[in-house]
């Protein structure tokens, strides 16, 4: 049937390649959100490895100042990564809930989310206040300029869903599941896992290779 | 309390700002009061501040684009001036003062000119063409022309509060740096496009996700036409490309506002990354600007020969092609920095590739000339005048893409003839093609012909009279941004120049007499059919100006020229129409979001320039506070009955009818 309407039809097919599969029209509202929102994404990861790159370049530029094994400490950033990882799972827990719409699951997995972005962000926070004190500010040397600005960017980034996450729970308290809710939810989740990618770069570029420097 | 800013920010003793300035405010706020007065602000608000119609929008970025012409056109003039007198002289303008004219011009020409202006064209028109009934995201999209608006507004704002920067159109550190401009030029340069930059992410998202999940039925990819291919390309460059921008101005700001070190002198900072970062954006940019005009070209060209697109699969192939060659080959910007003979080599011949799928497109456009039954309209006539200065400029690049050239070429009143060659023969040549093509689509009358064409023979032969002598400068010599110079034979081709320029100010001027007169003939020229030009694709198969939902169906598209396979076949089937059955659409609603985050955002910035915290805060709460609102909102849409549906359509019809009546008869 399809065939015989695209055959009848002489511009069809013009550079005569085979059988035209039909565009069946726009997509649904689901699909264009989750869409704009992957390329958002990719977008923010460009953003992101503009800042990885600048601290390949400057790392080695710490102008007499510490060098990365010198000021990392294994224990905290094992414990951030813990957080962070296990977040994924509780916020991924908190999407199942909204699916099957189960406000009481809803809320536990946001709420341990919250909390588990909070420490992250509190050792992050005790990280870097720790080495202002120590005189080892981002304007003490190019590399460390990269280094608090790289980590500190996925550190905005955190409190950002962090906001967002409370708003979410919000949202779902006022309003319930709604359609334009779960689509926000979607993409929340999107961020924090892409989140979570970002992390395993910074932990790995920063953390594991700087310290063996 | 106020930060850095005191009455020592406001130029009093620097007439020309402050009278260009006082002149500029005088007539907005007069703008203004005829607005309040006549009644029009509730008007203003809810159709055109607050719409979310992509149409509108559209519009909106292109009177943006203009005003802001306007404004770089007269930068372009002053330093015309300037250069013609300042021979063995101080010219009339102080040097700091020059300085801060071509930054500015840079700046605007490139993000308050080109951008809106193609970033308007694809969005007024992608979705029609798309046969769908907006974009992917129509608030979103409302907030990212806010934003653009923003930027520009803090860019004019810098003419009378403080100084611009004075560091040329991309800030090169280390004299961006805190210690060599420590005024608030660089600030202002920087926050208005860290802005700005948001805004044009914001629409590179949209369209893109527009053009691959929204098309209307049976558009296949190889079904789409040309303008949407350039769209996505130049889209999916700006997603790839702007991050890399807000990054890298990002990290300038850190280190003038918090003594970071990423690109200073001491500590360990590195110059060359910023290079490479800003050019690894900036190339890309070119063809940001440069594909959307390409695509543009491809529909007049056809329009106007009357023949399908020629090679229609070998364009899109070019398209994609350019779209990642041009990701590529961003160290062609700093040939004579170092790098070596290899690393130059390379680029040069990675440069050079680009102009292979460039040239295929040109030959389709000539292919597609070639046994056409050519009218001659304005649009053409832009195409027509864009083919021939564009090759020059293509050839002038490649010239410049060798490195032993670029050696001599380097900075020179070449290169700056080069890039105009190429800006303005290709991108503004577009916009203005597009312009003339579109406006009836958005208005639904043409535009005058006569004075149309007086434009752009006027604009043409300034063009050539005002660049050309600056290559023969560039030739003898003559580096880029001199504000006066001691070498006489350089002077003859400044003056050529500025009387050059005086002719391209009466094409300008010609462009808004064509405006004005078609505005008050508008019932003369008035366009019922919807299909002025008897175009090919969809954007014509509805009316002029087309209803908020575009169409009450979305179109079932069989071929390539979707628009004309219907138009045949309806004068096959002797016009019989089945009465179609409407149905209720949903539309978005109006939003003011974009417009508050925008005002919110116009007070951070501002307060950011001048380090006046706590108004900062006040800022980011309030735009934090929009977003919220906005998300709490319970009803985005509306509904239009299917009977007003029906009402809206029937007309369209009828007249379509007639038109399709009549050619048969012809
Ligand atoms: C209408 C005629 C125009 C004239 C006469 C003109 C004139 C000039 C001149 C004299 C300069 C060099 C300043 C210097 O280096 O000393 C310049 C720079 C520049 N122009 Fe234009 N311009 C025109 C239109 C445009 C347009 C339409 C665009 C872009 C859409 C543009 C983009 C630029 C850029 C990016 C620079 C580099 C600024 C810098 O050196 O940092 N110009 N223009
Ligand atoms: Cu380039």
């Amino acid at each position: 049937m399809a065939m015989t309407a695209t055959v009848g039809h002489a511009h069809a097919d013009p550079h005569h390649i085979g059988v035209v599969v039909e565009h069946p029209g726009p997509a649904s509202k689901r699909i264009v959100t989750a869409y704009g929102f992957w390329v958002f994404l990719l977008s923010d990861i460009v953003m992101f490895s503009c800042f990885f790159a600048a601290y390949a370049v400057l790392v080695s530029q710490t102008a007499d100042g510490p060098k990365g094994s010198e000021i990392f400490e294994q224990r905290n950033v094992a414990i951030e990564t813990v957080c962070l990882l296990l977040s994924s799972f509780t916020c991924g827990m908190a999407s199942i809930a909204a699916d099957v719409r189960n406000r009481f699951w809803f809320y536990l997995g946001m709420a341990v989310t919250c909390v588990l972005g909070l420490i992250f962000l509190a050792i992050e926070f005790k990280e870097f206040a720790d080495l202002v004190a120590r005189g080892y500010g981002p304007s003490r040397s190019a590399f460390l300029t990269a280094f608090f600005s790289l980590v500190g960017c996925h550190g905005l980034h955190v409190s950002a869903g962090v906001l967002w996450l409370l708003t979410m729970m919000a949202q779902v308290f006022a309003k319930g599941f709604r359609a334009d809710v779960l689509r926000r939810m979607m993409c929340f989740a999107l961020f924090w896992h892409a989140l979570d990618i970002i992390w395993v770069g910074v932990f790995s570029v920063v953390y594991l290779l700087g310290s063996g420097v | 309390m106020l930060g850095k800013l005191d009455w020592s920010a406001i130029p009093f003793d620097q007439p020309i700002p402050l009278i260009a300035g006082g002149v500029v405010l005088v007539g907005i706020l007069a703008v203004l009061i005829w607005v309040v007065v006549k009644g029009y602000l509730p008007y203003l608000w809810h159709e055109w501040i607050t719409s979310v119609d992509h149409k509108r929008i559209g519009v909106m970025y292109i009177l943006l684009a203009s005003v802001m012409l306007l404004r770089g056109g007269s930068d372009a003039i002053m330093m015309r001036i300037q250069q013609a007198i300042a021979y063995q002289s101080q010219g009339y303008l102080p040097p700091e003062h020059y300085n801060q004219i071509f930054s500015a011009h840079g700046t605007i020409m490139i993000f308050f000119v080109a951008m809106p202006f193609v970033i308007g064209l694809m969005n007024l028109v992608v979705p029609l063409q798309l046969g769908v009934r907006d974009v992917a995201f129509p608030t979103l999209n409302s907030v990212g022309f806010w934003l653009t608006a923003t930027g520009a507004l803090l860019v004019n704002l810098s003419l009378v509060i403080g100084e611009f920067a004075r560091t040329g159109w991309l800030a090169f550190p280390p004299l961006s740096e805190l210690s060599y401009s420590p005024g608030v030029g660089v600030d202002y340069y920087a926050w208005s496009l860290q802005i700005s930059g948001v805004g044009t992410l914001v629409a590179g998202i949209n369209l893109v996700t527009t053009v691959l999940k929204l098309r209307t039925k049976g558009m296949n990819y190889l079904r789409m036409p040309m303008f949407c291919w350039t769209t996505l390309a130049s889209n999916l460059l700006i997603v790839a490309a702007f991050p890399i921008l807000t990054a890298t101005l990002a990290m300038l700001l850190l280190d003038r506002y918090l003594g970071f070190h990423f690109f200073t002198n001491e500590a360990g900072g590195n110059v060359m990354m910023f290079m490479n970062l800003i050019w690894a954006w900036g190339h890309p940019e070119v063809y940001i600007l440069v594909l959307p005009a390409f695509g543009i070209f491809s529909e007049v060209v056809s329009t106007f020969s009357g023949k399908a697109l020629f090679g229609y699969r070998s364009m899109v192939l070019a398209t994609m092609a350019i779209c990642v060659i041009s990701f590529m080959v961003w160290l062609h910007h700093f040939f004579t920095m170092g790098a070596g003979p290899d690393v130059n080599a390379i680029f040069g011949i990675a440069s050079m590739i680009i102009a292979v799928p460039t040239g295929v497109k040109i030959y389709n456009w000539l292919f597609t000339m070639y046994g056409g039954r050519i009218r001659f309209a304005t649009p053409m006539l832009w195409a027509v005048g864009f083919m021939v200065t564009f090759i020059i400029g293509g050839l002038t690049g490649v010239l410049v893409a060798v490195p032993p050239a670029d050696f001599m070429l380097h900075n020179s009143m070449f290169l700056v003839a080069h890039f105009h060659n190429v800006i303005i023969g290709g991108v503004l040549f577009g916009a203005f093609a597009g312009f003339e093509y579109w406006f009836p689509k958005a208005f639904g009358f043409r535009l005058d012909e006569r004075w149309g064409k007086l434009a752009f023979w006027f604009t043409f032969t300034g063009f050539y009279i005002t660049f050309v002598p600056l290559y023969v400068a560039g030739m003898l010599g003559m580096t880029r941004r001199m504000q006066h110079y001691d070498v006489a034979e350089w002077q003859p081709w400044m003056i050529v120049a500025a009387v050059g320029m005086a002719v391209l100010s009466i094409g300008v001027i010609c462009q808004i007499m064509q405006l004005v007169v078609s505005i008050r003939n508008r019932e003369a020229l008035r366009d019922r059919t919807g299909d002025p030009w008897d175009g090919r694709s969809l954007e014509w198969a509805t009316s002029s100006p087309p209803p908020v939902f575009n169409f009450a169906f979305h179109p079932d598209v069989r071929g390539e020229d979707a628009y004309w396979d219907m138009k045949i076949a309806a004068q096959q089937q002797s016009l019989e129409h089945d009465v179609p059955e409407y149905h209720d659409i949903e539309m978005p609603r109006n939003s003011p979001t974009g417009f508050v985050c925008a005002f919110f955002a116009t007070i951070m910035g501002f307060a950011l320039i001048w380090h006046i915290w706590w108004m900062v805060i006040l800022g980011g709460i309030g735009a934090f506070a929009t977003f919220v609102v906005f998300a709490w909102r319970d009803h985005d849409e509306y509904v239009i009955p299917a009977a007003e549906v029906a009402a809206i359509d029937r007309i369209n019809l009828e007249e379509r009818r007639s038109l399709v009546s009549m050619a048969g008869a012809i």
